[in-house]
């Protein structure tokens, strides 16, 4: 008997070399900030979890930390742990910070709406931070700094026209677990990289809770189906049908989250359709 | 032969700009004691790349393009260079993605040869040919150092192209790209799409007995970022110098043809390739393709 040598299947690796995907990533900060739009300054909001914090390293890293607003926008529901972590983002860069309570804001819309559904409540809260981050921009002659990642983009757990509005976005094209690999890197501080991730819109939520799947296997199936595996070849990787079925059921059911809204065509002009030109333009 | 590949940064859109900038350059160049004989610079280089429909509002007729620059470098230097660079052309009203080799003389300039990009990426972030004619014709050319020929980035990644430039004579490849960067295991410390091409021309500097001068545009349009990774591969397919991923900057070096020589006869691939693609062509499933070339196309 002479040995066999078994082949693994293929499939797309979600391995980060974090120190190239650093520097590309605060060179895409510089251009687009300074560069391209001779904005020299970033406003990030903090909420305590990874992607505002990395987003806030990075921003750091490419612009100098008297260049970084970030600001903590709690309601009077978040946790009070969220702001402790966001404080050590702060201190760990001596970055420029500001906390706005926004419940006021927030309250003063929904005492006309007093039942509204906790979903309806987290959006309102979304939309409101974003009402913060725009206008605290123009304040400090500064651009907001997305920080929504590829997992959340992909699986439509964001708020539309909110989480998503900020003109420049760094992580949008990283999956969750390899935010989590570049947080480790740059020395996002432990306690952060480590909690259960949440959207700390209702009280004890956790992402993976409402999601019904974990990151580490969510991100391994979107990266297959967005390679155009079908669902038995994304099983025959290691995953549940269940599962599978899960994340594929999400991300088809939010193509439109992921686009600008739907405009009647009526010309040959129409903007976007036949009237094409790039965003840097 | 004295060499520089600019990794250029443009403003996207603002040719007026770009020249300007392109004019900064010269000066730096012209400033050297010893003349340059030929500078190259990357694919859309006066524009950025990704310019969807305003690509016809900044498309070059060739001829003027070529005035605007001997005219930028004689205000610059007395001495005679030879230009390559990737432009977009507007031919009467046909739009192309071209490269121009240009020979500059201290009174008159003259267009030695330009290579429309036949292979238009169209797929995934690429969207060329919904604005783009496709070229028609890959031919070498022949420059006071030696023969050439000009590939566009994706022309490059099918074996054939620098296949048949190569057997049409080129002892050179001047291979104008932009490239926007992905694949971030990085393998080698470079994105993936950057080692791909390394792979690319060191195999194909090696095949082909040719000397490659790649170059490549740098900066981010709109989130996505060109590559630069600018090189010169000698016949052999060492790399005898390459600029970073990022920033713009100049690689410079003396390039010696005679060296394609020495390559091929150690490593004489080209010559038996010349002798067995009749065999490859005439091929009873090979030569229907090429029998309908000959009837529905202009000759090779």
């Amino acid at each position: 008997m002479i040995p066999v040598i078994e082949a693994r299947l293929s499939a797309p690796s979600l391995d980060v070399d974090c120190a190239l995907t650093a520097e590309w990533l605060e060179s895409f900060l510089r251009d687009e900030l300074v560069e391209r739009r001779g904005v020299g300054n970033a406003v990030v909001g903090l909420s305590g979890g990874v992607d505002s914090a990395v987003t806030a390293f990075l921003c750091a890293r490419a612009l100098g930390p008297e260049h970084l607003w970030t600001i903590r926008m709690p309601y009077r529901t978040s946790s009070p742990a969220s702001l402790a972590d966001a404080q050590l983002v702060i201190d760990a860069l001596g970055c420029n910070a500001r906390t706005i309570d926004v419940s006021g804001a927030v309250d003063g819309y929904l005492v006309h709406e007093p039942d509204a559904d906790p979903r309806r409540r987290g959006n309102i809260m979304a939309r409101t931070r974003m009402l913060v981050l725009f206008d605290q921009s123009a304040k400090l002659e500064a651009l907001p700094i997305g920080t929504g990642n590829k997992t959340e983009r992909l699986l439509g757990y964001f708020t539309w026209h909110a989480d998503d509005s900020p003109p420049i976005n760094p992580l949008g094209d990283l999956f969750k677990s390899e935010v989590w690999a570049l947080a480790r890197y740059l020395d996002v501080p432990k306690a952060i990289v480590d909690k259960a991730p949440s959207a700390d819109l209702e009280a004890n939520q956790t992402d993976e809770v409402d999601l019904g799947i974990a990151y580490a296997q969510a991100d391994k199936i979107l990266s297959l189906m967005l390679l155009g595996y079908d669902d038995a070849r994304i099983a025959a990787r290691g995953f549940t049908p269940a599962e599978v079925r899960l994340v594929r059921r999400r991300v088809e059911g939010t193509h439109w989250k992921r686009h600008l809204p739907t405009t009647a065509m009526l010309s040959n002009t129409a903007i976007n359709e036949f009237y094409l030109r790039p965003v840097d333009y | 032969m004295k060499l520089a590949i600019v990794q250029f940064k443009p403003r996207k859109g603002d040719l007026e700009a770009n020249l300007a900038t392109l004019g900064d350059v010269f000066a730096q160049l012209a400033a050297e004691e010893k003349p340059y004989d030929l500078i190259v610079l990357p694919e859309a280089a006066l524009t950025g790349y990704f310019l969807e429909g305003a690509v016809y509002e900044l498309a070059f007729a060739s001829e003027a393009l070529a005035q605007r620059l001997a005219g930028l470098w004689r205000e610059r230097s007395a001495n005679p260079v030879d230009l390559s660079l990737g432009f977009f052309e507007n031919d009467a009203g046909t739009y192309h993605n071209s490269a121009m080799y240009l020979q500059v003389a201290p009174k008159h300039e003259k267009i030695v040869h330009i290579h429309r990009k036949m292979f238009l990426p169209t797929y995934g972030v690429f969207d060329e040919e919904r604005f783009l004619s496709r070229g028609r014709r890959l031919q070498a050319f022949d420059t006071r150092f030696g023969r050439m020929a000009l590939l566009i980035c994706e022309d490059m990644w099918h074996a054939l192209m620098p296949t048949i430039a190569a057997i049409k004579g080129a002892r050179a490849l001047i291979v104008p790209s932009a490239s926007p960067g992905r694949g971030i295991e990085g393998r080698e410390g470079v994105l993936d799409s950057v080692r791909y091409w390394h792979e690319l021309l060191h195999a194909t500097a090696v095949e082909h007995g040719v000397f490659i001068f790649y170059a490549g545009l740098v900066g981010f349009e709109g989130g996505k970022g060109m590559t630069g990774s600018s090189r010169i591969v000698d016949p052999r397919g060492e790399v005898l110098a390459e600029a970073p991923t990022l920033g713009a900057c100049i690689i410079r070096a003396e390039v010696d043809f005679g060296e394609v020589d020495l390559a091929r006869a150690s490593l004489p691939l080209l010559g038996d390739l010349a002798a067995v693609l009749p065999d490859l062509l005439l091929d009873d499933e090979v030569l229907p393709m090429t029998r309908a070339v000959e009837i529905f196309a202009e000759p090779l």
